[in-house]
This record gives C-alpha cells, sequence and structure tokens, in this order.
C-alpha cells in the first residue's frame, strides 16, 4: 500500500498577522508547525502502514523552511518526505495549490492520500477534494474512523452534523480527517536523530510537468482584494408591544436605516 | 541559565517537556487521587525511546549518560513526580544489569527494557532493613543449579509493574553485607507473588508494593555477578541514581516555582498582582535561586559521572540531599505564595508538595546521605595525613 500524508507548515499562533500591503500572512518570527489535523493524517497513514504494509510519503508544497515540518514527519515515522517547491508557486490559492499537490502525487503514486481536514490558517477545507478531483478519484472528507482497509477497498465513517455516514469506496481514494480519528503519536529519538540526517526528497515544477499559466498567483482565480475579520456590531434594538406593533416598529426601524 | 547542552540533549529536554505538558499534565491531577499507575504514559515514554536513555547501543538503547538522564527526570518531574518516579525506579533497577551483569544477562534484558516493553524494579528494603542496608532477612539458599529465594521486600517502587527484578538476598547470613547476592526475578516465577500496595502521602501515580518469595525457584544465571557482591552493586547503583533523585527534586521544584510566579501575577489584593508586594518577590527569588544552584550541582555530578570518575558517592549524596532540600522548601513556599488556592486540589502546588516530600526519604533518607558525604570527607581528610 502507498499512502501519500499532504502536510502543511502554518504559524503556531491562534492571532495570525496579516500583511495589510500584500494581503498575506506574515510568518517571520513566528514559530512553525504541522498543521494540527494533518498530525491526524500522519498518524491515520502510519497506522495503515503498519497494519497492511508498504509506505508513507509526507508531501508538502511550500517554500524551503517548509523541511522543517517534512523532518518532523520523518520523526515521527513517514518513510520519505517530499518537498514540492518552486517560485512558480508563490502566491497559489487553494485551486492552484491542489493542481500542483495532484500533480506531485501523480508521480508518486499513491493508494491512499490523506489529508487534514483543513488548515488552521487558510481554514478553507478545499485543497483536500480538489486535489481529489484534480486527480478524477474518489474522496471522503471529515474521516472520523477507518473501519477497512484492503486491496482496491476501503470503508470508514464519516463525521455529519448528527452522526456519521458509512463509506465504502474504491481505491486509490483521498480521504480529509477530523482530529476525532485518532491520537496523533509522539515522534521518537531515534526517529528525531534520523530525521535530522534524512534526505529530503524535492520536487519543483518541471518535475511535475506543469506549465507556468497553471501555478501560483497566475493560476489562481482567486485574488485577495481585502483580508479583515469581520466587524462586530453589538447594537440592538427591542422592540416592545403585541407582536403586530413589534412588527410594524421592525419594519419601520428598516426602512429607516435603509435595508428595505 | 545556560548549562551548554549539545543538540541532542536539547532534543531529550524538547520531547520530554512536550510529553510532559501534553500527555502528563492533563492526567497529574486524576492519577494521583486514584492511586493509578500510569500505564498509557509508560507507553509514550517507551516509543519515544525515553526508556533506552541510559542503555547502551548495543543493547538497543540511545548509549546516553546521566546528564540526559538527570534532563528526561527533571522534565517529567516538573510535571509529575509520581509519574517520574515510575520512570527514574525503572533506571534503579537495571543498573545492577547494566553495571554487573553478564554479557548473556545484558542481551537477554537490556533490549527489552530500552524498548520500554519491560518495567523494571529495584528489592532492596525489608521491614528491618531501610536505612541499615545490613539487615536484609530475604535469602537464597542454592540447591542444585537453581537459588531457593524466602522473604519479603517492602515499598518496592514499581512492584507489580515490573516484569523484572532485580532483588538482594542474602546467600550466607553469617558474612554480613558480604554475605548478600544481587538476583534478577521474573514476573510470574513460581512462588514469587505480590503483597501488600502501599497509600501513600505523595506520589501516588507510582506503584509501591511488596515483593513475597515463598519457595521461589530461579535459575543459577540469574545471579547477577557473583555471590557476596550484593551491596556493592547495590551501592554502585544508587551512587548513579541518586543523582537522578537529585533531578527529580529540581524538576518538582521548578514545577511549583512556574506554578506560584503564574498565580502571583494574577491574583490580586488590595488592588494590585500580588507579585508587586517584596514579600512575594523574596520568595520567588529565594525559590529561583535554590533551584538554579540545585540544577548547577545535578548537572555538575551527572558531567562528572559520564566523565568516568571513579569517586562519585559524595557528589552524587551532595546533588540528592540539596536538591531534595530544594525541592520540598521550594514546593512548601509555592503553597504558601498561592494560600487558600495553593491549599485546594484545583491547582497542582500541595500535590506538589506531598510529592516533594518522599526525596527527602528514598533512596538513602537525607541523613543517610550526610553520612556518605561525611564519612567520605573524614577518608579524604585521612589520605591528607
Amino acid at each position: 500500500m502507498k499512502i501519500v500524508v499532504c502536510i502543511k507548515q502554518v504559524p503556531d499562533s491562534a492571532d495570525v498577522k496579516i500583511n495589510p500591503e500584500t494581503n498575506t500572512l506574515i510568518r517571520e518570527g513566528v514559530p512553525s508547525i504541522i498543521n494540527p489535523f494533518d498530525m491526524h493524517a500522519i498518524e491515520a497513514g502510519l497506522q495503515i502502514r503498519d497494519k497492511t504494509g508498504g509506505d508513507v510519503a509526507a508531501l508538502t508544497m511550500g517554500p524551503p523552511q517548509a523541511e522543517g515540518a517534512l523532518r518532523e514527519a520523518l520523526s515521527l515515522g513517514v518513510n520519505e518526505a517530499v518537498l514540492l517547491s518552486d517560485r512558480a508557486f508563490a502566491g497559489a490559492d487553494t485551486w492552484a495549490t491542489a493542481y500542483a499537490l495532484a500533480g506531485a502525487v501523480k508521480k508518486l503514486g499513491a493508494d491512499i492520500i490523506l489529508c487534514g481536514k483543513q488548515a488552521i490558517d487558510g481554514d478553507t477545507a478545499q485543497v483536500g477534494p480538489e486535489i481529489a478531483e484534480f486527480l478524477d478519484i474518489p474522496h471522503v472528507a471529515y474521516v472520523r474512523k477507518i473501519e477497512e482497509v484492503k486491496e482496491g477497498y476501503i470503508r470508514v465513517q464519516r463525521l455529519m452534523d448528527e452522526g456519521y455516514d458509512i463509506v465504502e469506496s474504491s481505491l486509490p481514494v483521498l480521504l480529509t480527517v477530523v482530529k476525532e480519528l485518532n491520537v496523533p503519536r509522539m515522534p521518537s529519538l531515534k526517529g528525531k536523530m534520523a530525521a535530522k540526517k534524512a534526505e529530503i526528497k524535492k520536487m519543483n515544477r518541471d518535475d511535475i510537468g506543469i506549465g507556468e499559466a497553471d501555478l501560483g498567483l497566475k493560476g489562481s482565480p482567486t485574488q485577495v482584494k481585502n483580508i479583515f475579520a469581520p466587524e462586530i456590531k453589538a447594537d440592538r434594538k427591542m422592540f416592545e408591544g403585541s407582536a403586530e406593533e413589534q412588527v410594524k416598529a421592525l419594519v419601520a426601524e428598516m426602512r429607516n436605516i435603509k435595508c428595505l | 541559565m545556560n548549562y551548554f547542552l549539545n543538540e541532542e540533549q536539547e532534543m531529550i529536554r524538547d520531547l520530554t517537556r512536550k510529553i510532559a505538558d501534553e500527555k502528563i499534565v492533563p492526567v497529574r491531577a486524576e492519577l494521583d487521587e486514584k492511586e493509578e499507575f500510569p500505564r498509557e504514559i509508560m507507553k509514550v515514554l517507551a516509543q519515544s525511546d525515553l526508556f533506552g536513555l541510559f542503555i547502551p547501543e548495543e543493547y538497543g538503547g540511545l548509549g546516553k549518560g546521566s546528564l540526559e538522564l538527570a534532563i528526561a527526570i527533571e522534565e517529567l518531574s516538573r510535571a509529575c513526580l509520581g509519574v517520574a518516579t515510575s520512570y527514574s525506579a525503572n533506571a534503579l533497577g537495571f543498573l545492577p544489569i547494566l553495571l554487573n551483569g553478564s554479557e548473556e544477562q545484558k542481551k537477554k534484558y537490556l533490549p527489552d527494557i530500552a524498548a520500554g516493553k519491560k518495567l523494571v524494579a529495584f528489592a532492596l528494603t525489608e521491614a528491618s532493613a531501610g536505612s541499615d542496608a545490613a539487615g536484609v532477612q530475604t535469602t537464597a539458599v542454592k540447591e542444585g543449579n537453581e537459588y531457593v529465594l524466602n522473604g519479603t521486600k517492602q515499598w518496592i517502587t514499581n512492584g507489580g509493574e515490573a516484569e523484572i527484578n532485580t532483588v538482594v538476598a542474602m546467600t550466607n547470613k553469617s558474612k554480613g553485607t558480604r554475605g548478600a547476592s544481587m538476583f534478577v526475578v521474573e514476573h510470574g516465577t513460581k512462588g514469587f507473588t505480590y503483597g501488600k500496595k502501599e497509600n501513600k502521602l505523595g506520589i501516588r501515580a507510582s506503584s509501591t508494593r511488596e515483593l513475597v518469595f515463598d519457595n521461589c525457584r530461579i535459575p543459577e544465571e540469574n545471579l547477577i555477578s557473583k555471590e557476596g557482591m550484593g551491596f556493592i552493586i547495590a551501592m554502585k547503583t544508587l551512587d548513579i541514581a541518586r543523582n537522578g533523585v537529585g533531578a527529580q527534586g529540581v524538576g518538582v521544584a521548578q514545577g511549583a516555582l512556574d506554578a506560584s510566579l503564574d498565580f502571583a501575577m494574577e491574583r490580586r489584593q488590595f488592588g494590585q498582582a500580588i507579585s508587586s508586594f517584596q514579600a512575594i518577590q523574596h520568595m520567588l527569588a529565594d525559590m529561583a535561586t535554590q533551584i538554579e544552584a540545585a540544577r548547577a550541582l545535578v548537572y555538575a555530578v551527572a558531567r562528572h559521572i559520564d566523565a568516568g570518575e571513579k569517586e562519585i558517592s559524595k557528589v552524587s549524596a551532595m546533588a540528592k540531599l540539596f536538591a531534595s532540600d530544594v525541592a520540598m522548601k521550594v514546593t512548601v513556599d509555592a503553597v504558601q505564595i498561592m494560600g487558600g488556592s495553593g491549599y485546594m486540589k484545583d491547582y497542582p502546588v500541595e500535590k506538589m508538595m506531598r510529592d516533594a516530600k518522599i526525596l527527602q526519604i528514598y533512596e538513602g533518607t537525607n541523613q543517610i546521605q550526610r553520612n556518605v558525604i561525611g564519612q567520605a570527607l573524614i577518608k579524604e581528610g585521612a589520605k591528607k595525613k
């Protein structure tokens, strides 16, 4: 079984700062971690491997410093780490990111592709399912339990608002996972020592054979105009009287503030 | 303070701290309350290779020294001394095999210990043999190619949880301490059972039990070294392990200082944070100074041991004595700074105070440590004359 886990290096901070000029994340001075949901994806990959055999590759797209996240994945026990890095990838939205990652997965080959349900910095939850679409393979999002894996077949539980679905799929498949799936293991000292010396496989635009027009900012249909937290307006008005009176007063007020 | 740790030592500290913060701190109060052995945490320590720190690479360990062990023990103790005791007592248990075991014994036992598959207990203390270790009554009589053990060991840390026990028994009572021998007794051996499980003031996550030997037959190859070497091996073991007790003291004291400092900066009385009062600042200053002095001593002794120095009894006794007294004082002061809150179980310091007391008692009371130091000084003085 060949498993690829897509991971993302994210800032280890709840209050992520945005550069107001470029509308991108300010990463300087903020310690980086593996996106917490991706930790569960790595754990799932290792558990499947330990049961079925095969190997697990951790794949990330990012700047050269994303190597830190890959070394951490290696210290947890993945067999191989792949850094997809190229200046042409800069400014990619979820579409262009997924397109590039799908290109890399195609090169690596995979029976199961695992992703965290979303990244804690962008919170879009789009990249995983988009990779599956680009690869034209099935995907199951919000996986909370992997019930069975065997050659060409998988059965999982998908977390829903109320309860869960049991989903069967053929392989290859892409799963995005939630934290209920497992408890990520701690790294081992031997793993950490080996990870320090391990070779990180590097891939660039040429390796995945995708033209510049489909990558990075150029390949991104999303253009970020502005990023801001919605203003919280605490103004409120209570109307009193009978229901009829209250509705009349409400309509009058809405006309007054020009929203009717 | 910069202790000039190398990259690997920092890695060990960071990983142990991560485990302590993420896996131990959330459950320490419950383990204490229920007096529950931390089996899940032991599994995490095993998976992270921490049981292999002090075991040579040829037996599946990492081949590190006393300093690395002290760093790991300190970090575990910062979170929970009960967990740290279970971890440290394991090292105490395998040291006789590591120091004096035959090549076959090392090959047989150390790889599983390094992997954390088997826990170890060290069994010396008995009802009549505490500070006076020569009072051991347990006997081992040779019959054919077996030894037959009879007697009861008391207050054995990891007792009942350990798969492997290193046990001191008398092979020749008439020879006194020279008649004691060290044996390996495995869990499940016929005639070997567990007695009373102790209900303790502190370190309640650790298991403390009686080991009962009733015509327990073990093969002669379970004898470590030779007959009569039991006390020498036990003393060599304790010389190394005592610095680990010092590391426990540094850790629990640091945990108490951290908790009381956080509290003092938050808690407001008379319109200001209590940390702004000189009375509190002076207590915090004394606590921090004592901890730093204890840490400096423990790390220095660890480096002294790792450098292969022969005379380690005196300095490891000093580290144990000083750091455990610091731990007791600092944890009491931490409770005092936090006042009523410190006395309640909602905060960790009352547990740390209860836990710290054992450090002045086990692996040789602090009075015995002073004996060790005093006798060493007199020996040194006599040499000069």
